[in-house]
């Protein structure tokens, strides 16, 4: 995902070597996916699913994208 | 002490032949109060040594604030798996935290092939058409943070 857009950025973190910020995001099992600080998705998701529920909240971005062209303006 | 055995050695050189373009390793380390700092280096000087496509530059995070900054990194261990054949910082971001040791080192192997695959406009991100169709109208910031632990 961070090499398809460079609005996207990605970061492994080995939550032992970093416990505060595992806890910080309240991470009791892995994978933990942590999106802008907010969303989160637990597990291992299929590919498609996964980028929804990370761009979830971007919603209104990509849908209009995905969905022929987006209206102008 | 090598940490790679020699069969593993000589996988990962025929692997990382396949490289089609050169990747820059940007690691972020600290002298003290860094754990394990000096084997996430053992384990990229090994690593680097096995390609001519692959070169390591270590920012220290404490001596070079700015750059590290640059880089958007404030912890250590880091590494960032940027496009070679350039100074500058590279905005496509795929940054590790933490030692690549065990099923991370694959991980970064990874990295390092589609990063340097893409940086060679040779292939498309590992992404189905729906996925990266979706990506596509992402023009805002999106920071994702993986959480995983050594296996």
């Amino acid at each position: 995902m961070a090499l398809a857009n460079p609005h996207v950025r990605a970061t492994i973190v080995e939550a032992t070597e970093f416990p505060d910020l595992a806890r910080q995001y309240r991470v009791t099992g892995v994978p933990k996916t942590v999106v802008n600080n907010t969303t989160e998705i637990l597990g291992a998701l299929p590919e498609e699913m996964f980028v929804r529920q990370a761009l979830q909240d971007l919603e209104k971005v990509t849908e209009d994208s995905a969905r022929d062209k987006p209206p102008a303006g | 002490m090598a940490l790679l055995s020699e069969p593993d050695r000589q996988r990962l050189r025929e692997a990382l032949d396949a490289m089609p373009a050169p990747v820059r390793l940007m690691f972020f380390t600290q002298t003290l109060g860094c754990e394990t700092c000096l084997l996430a280096r053992q384990i990229l000087d090994e690593l680097v040594s096995l390609s001519a496509r692959l070169t390591l530059e270590e920012v220290n995070l404490v001596l070079d604030k700015d750059k590290a900054a640059a880089w958007g990194i404030d912890r250590v261990p880091a590494i960032v798996v940027a496009a070679g054949g350039s100074d500058e910082v590279d905005a496509r971001g795929l940054r590790f935290y933490g030692a690549p040791s065990g099923y991370e080192f694959m991980s970064l192997l990874d990295a390092v092939m589609l990063v340097s695959g893409l940086a060679e406009g040779a292939g498309e991100p590992a992404l189905s058409d729906e996925s990266l169709e979706l990506l596509a109208g992402v023009d805002q910031a999106v920071d994702l943070q993986v959480f995983v632990t050594p296996t």
